[in-house]
């Protein structure tokens, strides 16, 4: 075959990308308090900004368990997308101020990756974020992105977890504030720290009942402020206990009982043990990471075009050690926990496929498949959760691991006696929210694209039978087949 | 090297598909084996892959083909091969493409049928009513590219083989003209001889052994969406796309364009994926449109090394001589199970019993210009 190098690959990806739609000095991630402080301050100095906020979020993702940990507890209204703005906005008296100052504002809007050159790749033309909301996506340019994206909810693992009505601290709070749609009476709560202290005060003041409150702890954990206020609603702390199972019907949970043998009638556990910063925008951009257990896990490392401000930041350190409260509640309820208790539940990989590392009930398990477990993988080197996912699937459904990926490195610390700083942390990757192939499509591929896509990298002899080569089918071939960087 | 089961070692370099299925294959013949990988057995093309098994250009194809369906049952974990493919054309170009590709195998014996719109449809419920038609391979398949290599690695065990993880090789200790040890920052590793199998690493180490092996990495992208019901056949390429759905029905595809980069001595720093994704997504939307509203809930990179004519390098060196090459350039998924037993037959018997690998060999690029990254336009943005 005679070659003629153009000294130019068509089909690699050399300002053949798609065209940003708008550019915006500052582009603000979040439209909580943090998020609005931040775009109203970079307006007044001047700058262009734009301020997007994913709220609300359809039924369907809330349904998910996306962003937060909803546990199939918000009601109809959330179905109605037009309510659900106006009350998110109505929530936000900021929002108004922010546009007052000459900040564009979004809402229902997502921002699913965060796009720079670096390690790996040269080709952007510039940093851009991509964004989506329930029609279509497209992407922005900016010249600095500041993150407000919170915090989310820690989920855990217990018999009777995986049902509806339990969910998360940070779902519940969101369901009776910004979105005014919680469809649960009586909840129990998980923690006694400030978070859940918090919750409980406000769930009470939103006219929920109280069933009481869990704290795996000899004491309850909050500040002496909170607990007194919580005392004094007459919300029992039942301490030195934790959950032993939930029980329910087809409606989620009906009651809770407790390891000390109570059971407490309730429709709705909400698990308020943590709070984890949301990083899934940094962590899928590369960008720098610390791990603090004063701030709630891992948070950003800092750049100069990407800041993070409020709970994404980091929980604010009040000289709590995060990691080491939940490790304790997860010892204790991964000690309560059966083999057949679920951790994933998009996958519904139990405790022992996940601790045995086996694959999905779909597949054969022949002998040397149960011969093997954690035990046997960690004689190969440190647990690693994005392996362990890879085997056993926990962590790979469409909540790609918001309820299960810090307890399943939690587990892993545990199960191999490692401090959990050790175990690294299962990769984030983009869209940083599922959206449907129709949504995230580019509907318009540049025209450069489309004349040198090919299936592969269209090199011309790459694809050549191999009983072809030196006959008059070679050429055939390359005629027929490729577009590449060839004459 | 002496036959096998008398002690005799051999080093792998690279704990990737290719580097672990020649262990595999080394550890039935009763040779001691030690693989050596940077990281974890996998972590990069050889488990970032499309998983495709239907490499009818390779010299490889026939073992290839032979030896899938029998690959669970000999391995004793599963690999989730399925069998058979279909290449859906979306436009009027591609349909007399794939027709060509089609004629090429009735012309080779392969078993394939061309399918009307119609018949794409009942094999492929996602598919839409605006394709042109399909060509069905009645041959290839696809597999678990991350459950494969572990399966590998399982299997190479306990055979009684080891896996050294998280050890990059530094550098390699000579005598005689031949490799005596292999070394990693930690230990030396003594062999009769040493396989290398290291993806975009092998020139900077060939380079120490005074080998110049031409290879370039190029950085590619896939998605994947959740779970879509099952369909009949699961190997499912066209429109330019690759890919699969998985045995657990998600559809996870890539394509398009590649971005060149600089060879690094290490490994990949990063394998990050970009917008890309949004044009894979429209092409897999009009590919399977019934799945155009399935989520996407993922993507991802992989750095892959090619060779400047993207044909394998699979070669048992002269000098040193007891030194096999192996790069994929691109395809290794797939072959893996009849690579791993060429470099097998390499190392025992210093030629493949089952092909011949002629055109495989690293000599045909004696006379490679210096500049044929240039030449082709295969250079990193500056």
């Amino acid at each position: 075959m005679d070659l003629n190098f153009t000294g130019t690959d068509l089909c690699a990806i050399v300002g053949t990308r798609s065209a940003t739609e708008a550019k915006y000095d500052v582009v603000v991630v979040g439209a909580g308090p943090s998020g609005i402080a931040a775009a109203t301050e970079a307006a007044g100095s001047g700058s262009t900004v734009l301020l997007v906020d994913e709220n609300p979020v359809s039924g369907a993702l809330m349904g998910n368990d996306v962003p937060l940990y909803f546990g199939g507890r918000m009601n109809a209204a959330t179905q109605n997308s037009a309510r659900m703005l106006e009350a998110v906005f109505m929530s936000m008296p900021a929002l108004e101020t922010a546009m007052e100052a000459g900040v564009e504002v979004q809402l229902g809007v997502t921002a699913w990756g965060v796009y720079r050159n670096g390690p790996g790749v040269q080709s952007l033309p510039a940093q851009v974020v991509g964004l989506a909301d329930a029609e279509r996506s497209w992407l922005v340019g900016f010249d600095r992105i500041v993150l407000a994206t919170g915090a989310r909810d820690l989920a855990m693992a217990f018999p009777g977890w995986n049902q509806p009505g339990v969910m998360g601290a940070a779902a519940l709070q969101m369901l009776l504030t910004r979105y005014d749609a919680f469809a649960g009476h009586r909840v129990l709560i998980l923690g006694s720290h400030d978070l859940a202290l918090e919750t409980a005060l406000l769930a009470r003041e939103r006219g929920v009942q109280v069933a009481g409150m869990v704290e795996v702890r000899e004491q309850p954990q909050g500040s002496d402020a909170l607990i007194a206020k919580v005392t004094a609603e007459g919300i029992a702390i039942h301490c030195a206990t934790t959950i032993a199972s939930a029980k329910g019907g087809l409606e989620g949970v009906e009651a809770a009982t407790l390891t000390n043998g109570e059971t407490i009638d309730c429709d709705t556990i909400c698990v308020a043990v943590g709070l984890v910063p949301s990083i899934e925008l940094v962590d899928a951009m590369h960008g720098p990471r610390v791990l603090d257990a004063m701030r709630g896990g891992y948070v950003p490392g800092g750049e100069a075009t990407v800041s993070a401000v409020g709970l994404c930041a980091g929980l604010p350190d009040i000289g709590f050690d995060h990691i080491a409260y939940r490790m304790e509640w997860m010892a204790a309820l991964s000690a309560i926990s059966a083999d057949d208790t679920i951790i994933c539940q998009c996958e519904e990989v139990t405790r022992a496929d996940l601790l045995g590392v086996q694959p999905p009930n779909y597949l054969a398990r022949p002998a040397p498949m149960c011969a093997r477990s954690l035990e046997t993988l960690l004689h190969d080197g440190p647990a690693n959760p994005d392996q362990i996912k890879r085997l056993t699937r926990a962590g790979m459904g469409v909540c790609q691991g918001r309820r299960c990926r810090d307890q399943v490195a939690m587990l892993l610390a545990i199960a191999s006696d490692k401090p959990f700083g050790t175990i690294p942390l299962a990769s984030h990757r983009a869209p940083v929210r599922p959206l449907p192939l129709k949504i995230l499509a580019d509907w318009n591929e540049p025209a450069a694209m489309t004349v040198a896509w090919d299936v592969w990298f269209g090199i011309p002899t790459q694809w050549v039978p191999v009983e072809d080569i030196g006959t008059v089918h070679e050429d055939e071939h390359r005629a027929m087949l490729y577009t590449g960087m060839y004459e | 090297m002496s036959g096998p089961g008398n002690g005799s070692e051999v080093v792998i370099v690279g704990g990737g598909v290719t580097g672990l299925s020649a262990g595999w294959w080394l550890a039935r013949s009763g040779v001691k084996v030690t693989v050596l990988d940077k990281f974890i057995v996998g972590w990069e093309a050889s488990g970032r892959n499309g998983g495709g098994a239907s490499h009818y250009q390779s010299p490889l194809f026939d073992e290839e083909q032979r030896m899938w369906p029998q690959m669970d049952e000999l391995l004793g974990y599963p690999t989730e091969h399925r069998s058979g493919r279909i290449i859906i054309a979306m436009t009027e170009r591609q349909w007399e493409q794939y027709r060509f590709v089609a004629e090429r195998h009735h012309r080779l014996g392969h078993p394939v049928e061309v399918l009307d719109t119609k018949q794409v449809q009942d094999a492929v419920p996602l598919a839409g009513d605006t394709c042109f038609g399909g060509v069905h391979y009645k041959f290839g398949g696809h597999a678990n590219p991350q459950r494969t290599v572990q399966a590998y690695a399982w299997a190479l065990q306990d055979l009684g083989g080891t896996i050294i993880q998280h050890s990059p090789v530094t550098g390699f200790e000579t005598a005689g003209g031949k490799v005596t040890a292999v070394k990693t920052a930690n230990a030396t590793y003594g062999c009769d001889s040493v396989v290398v199998a290291a993806g975009p690493q092998i020139p900077a180490l060939m380079a120490q052994l005074g080998v110049t092996v031409p290879l370039a990495p190029a950085r590619a992208e896939m998605i994947i969406t959740e779970p879509a019901p099952m369909m009949p056949i699961g190997g499912v390429d066209g429109h330019k796309l690759y890919g699969r759905q998985t045995l657990r029905g998600n559809l996870a595809y890539g394509g398009g364009p590649h971005e060149w980069l600089d060879m690094d001595a290490t490994g990949p720093q990063a394998r990050p994926s970009t917008p890309l994704m949004r044009n894979l997504a429209s092409r897999l939307a009009e590919l399977l449109p019934k799945a155009a509203h399935l989520n996407v809930i993922r993507s991802w990179a992989g750095v892959i090394e090619n060779t400047p004519d993207g044909r394998p390098i699979l070669d048992r060196l002269t000098s040193p001589d007891n030194v096999v090459v192996a790069s994929m350039s691109g395809v290794g998924f797939g072959l893996s199970p009849a690579s791993g037993h060429a470099i097998r037959d390499l190392v025992i018997d210093g030629s493949c019993s089952f092909a011949d690998l002629d055109i495989l060999k690293l000599s045909r690029f004696d006379t490679l210009e210096a500049d044929w990254r240039q030449k082709r336009g295969w250079m990193p943005i500056a």
